[in-house]
């Protein structure tokens, strides 16, 4: 079985702020910025996971250039 | 007629035409309801894929809910970050793995990852259930817009008759090579009036956002946090958790991803699709403006609430451009869901169970499907009162179902067994079907359990026991998988 690279655990934060936040979120009965706050939570939480998973794919990218073999190995599977 | 329903039956017949132009273009499928790389400018790709985001459901079950449910509506929004950062993970696994053995649908995957025709079918038949609440949906959201645009004059069930005669007239017409132009004519339309009434209406009623949820809070102490009981913490979190899992279940959704140039896709897709999905934020708004401009819609009537307040504040015309926007938002999904259900019946029921059907009959029969699934929805969609939102989380419920079967199969060598799936799916459907037929709440059920346990969703439920059998069960029916495995070269020479 192949090891997860460390950096790939990263995608699961904004998942768990989500599940796991939300409990601790939904106490706040305030407007922050205008809005609910559990919207906004929920609304940071997207952006977070827009920022995680752009931050993975560079370095998985990264990490394949690394590995040297082939530039792009996606590419190959496509030729195939 | 008023000028609302001309603008709408014009509109209608636009697109009739456009079906008709689009017979010799580009095949078009349900999983590419609009654009991906069609050789537009950036910024207008941008606004097409921001466009697609919005379904009938989020644009008058999305506001609906937030009107009449409040902070329970967020859930939309919260599930589908969390299954695009899956997808960085499953899709390219599941691309490259279909990609080597030239799969074309969703069940093709079970049958060749489990060697299993009979796994096909029941995926199929699964997927098609799931398909049924979500063409309902769609159904009724027409109904719901031609009956408003009428201002009246036509009852909610003469327009749901007009407007699944419309469906299947378009599905006809514009065939499996639906019309890329209406999608993006539907794209643009629905971005701008959904953007611009959730940044007018709330300016224009309240002066601002900030305003408006005040006096929101005030008006209806409690409604913008999740309540203590029922819709709760534990259902929000529970059913972020089923629909994120489910996400890529859906037959369309699934199949998106045979549909990849590369890998690369999917990565980018993971870092842009959640922000589109901030686009939804614009129709939560309307719906939360509606609440204290056109009060006691109550029940499924709220799904009402935003062509009301647009009738409140906008002139016959106007109001007619909304409900063509919304019209289209349910014709284009709609009829890729039709077609879609009416194919797998054919290509993935029907051919395995009759040995030596020709390509001609499954093509045949899926065409005289089309009509057939059509009335059915109908009469779900006649006979129940259910609000558009709940429509959907039965539809996630039942195709969620999918998922540990499908997770246990990405490994070399399935983790579970062809019976251990079979049973397991079998399961968590039932528990589904039980519950919802039956309208069985786990609270009912357990009324002395906290609710915390209580108010989760029953499709998690139905999952959990899925996995617990299928685990079982392939255990079970594990040790004869070496004995096949040795007597299977042997009938292949």
């Amino acid at each position: 079985m192949r090891r997860v690279p460390l950096h790939r655990w990263l995608a699961v934060v904004p998942g768990l702020l989500i599940l796991g936040g939300v409990p601790f979120a939904n106490r706040v009965h305030r407007l922050v910025l205008g809005l609910p706050f559990l919207l906004l939570w929920i609304v940071g939480c997207v952006l977070l996971t827009s920022a995680t998973m752009a931050l993975i794919g560079s370095l998985d990218a990264k990490a394949a250039r690394s590995a040297g073999a082939s530039p792009d190995p996606p590419d190959r599977d496509a030729a195939r | 007629m008023n000028p609302a329903l001309l603008i709408i039956a014009l509109f209608l017949a636009f697109a009739f035409l456009l079906g008709l132009l689009a017979r010799r273009g580009r095949t078009m499928t349900l999983e590419q309801w609009a654009v991906g790389g069609r050789g537009f400018g950036a910024l207008l790709v941008f606004l097409l894929m921001a466009g697609e985001i919005y379904t009938t459901f989020t644009f008058l079950g999305g506001s609906g809910w937030a009107y009449g449910r409040g902070a329970p509506a967020f859930y939309i929004l919260g599930y589908g970050a969390i299954a695009y950062a899956i997808s960085y993970f499953l899709l390219p696994v599941i691309w490259r793995y279909a990609t080597r053995h030239h799969l074309h649908s969703q069940p093709d995957f079970f049958v060749s990852k489990y060697k299993s025709p009979g796994l096909g079918v029941l995926v199929s038949l699964v997927s098609v259930a799931a398909l049924v609440p979500y063409l309902v949906l769609q159904l009724k959201g027409l109904g719901i817009i031609i009956s408003e645009m009428s201002y009246g004059t036509l009852s909610v069930a003469a327009a749901v008759w007009i407007s699944v005669t419309a469906l299947v007239v378009y599905v006809v017409i514009s065939g499996v090579h639906g019309s890329a132009w209406t999608a993006i004519l539907k794209d643009i339309m629905i971005l701008v009036v959904a953007v611009g009434l959730g940044l007018y209406l709330p300016w224009h009623y309240y002066g601002g956002f900030g305003p408006m949820f005040a006096a929101i809070d005030h008006a209806k102490p409690g409604f913008l946090t999740l309540p203590a009981k029922g819709m709760s913490v534990s259902w929000f979190v529970s059913t972020v958790l089923l629909n994120a899992l489910g996400f890529y279940m859906w037959p369309h959704g699934f199949a998106s991803a045979y549909t990849a140039r590369s890998e690369d896709v999917f990565r980018k897709n993971a870092v842009v699709m959640p922000l589109y999905q901030l686009v939804l934020l614009f129709v939560f708004f309307t719906g939360f403006a509606a609440i204290l401009q056109v009060p006691g819609l109550a029940g499924a009537q709220g799904d009402l609430s935003l062509l009301r307040i647009s009738k409140l504040a906008f002139p016959p015309p106007v109001v007619g451009l909304i409900g063509a926007a919304g019209l289209l938002t349910a014709l284009v999904p709609g009829s890729m869901i039709l077609l879609t259900a009416a194919t797998i019946l054919s290509k993935n029921v029907y051919r395995p169970l009759v040995r030596g059907t020709s390509e001609q009959t499954v093509g045949r029969l899926a065409r005289g499907l089309v009509p057939v699934v059509a009335l059915a929805a109908v009469c779900f969609t006649l006979s129940g009162g259910e609000a558009l939102v709940p429509l959907l989380l039965l539809g996630y419920n039942l195709v969620t179902q999918l998922f540990p079967a499908l997770v246990l199969s990405l490994p070399e060598r399935p983790l579970a067994t062809r019976i251990g799936s079979m049973a397991g799916i079998v399961t968590g459907e039932a528990i589904v079907a039980w519950s919802s037929l039956s309208g069985t709440t786990l609270a009912k059920l357990l009324p002395t359990w906290p609710s915390v346990i209580t108010d989760l969703n029953i499709g998690i439920v139905a999952m959990t026991l899925n996995f617990a059998v299928l685990l079982a069960v392939s255990a079970v029916t594990r040790e004869r998988v070496p004995a096949q495995a040795i007597e299977e070269p042997a009938a292949a020479t």
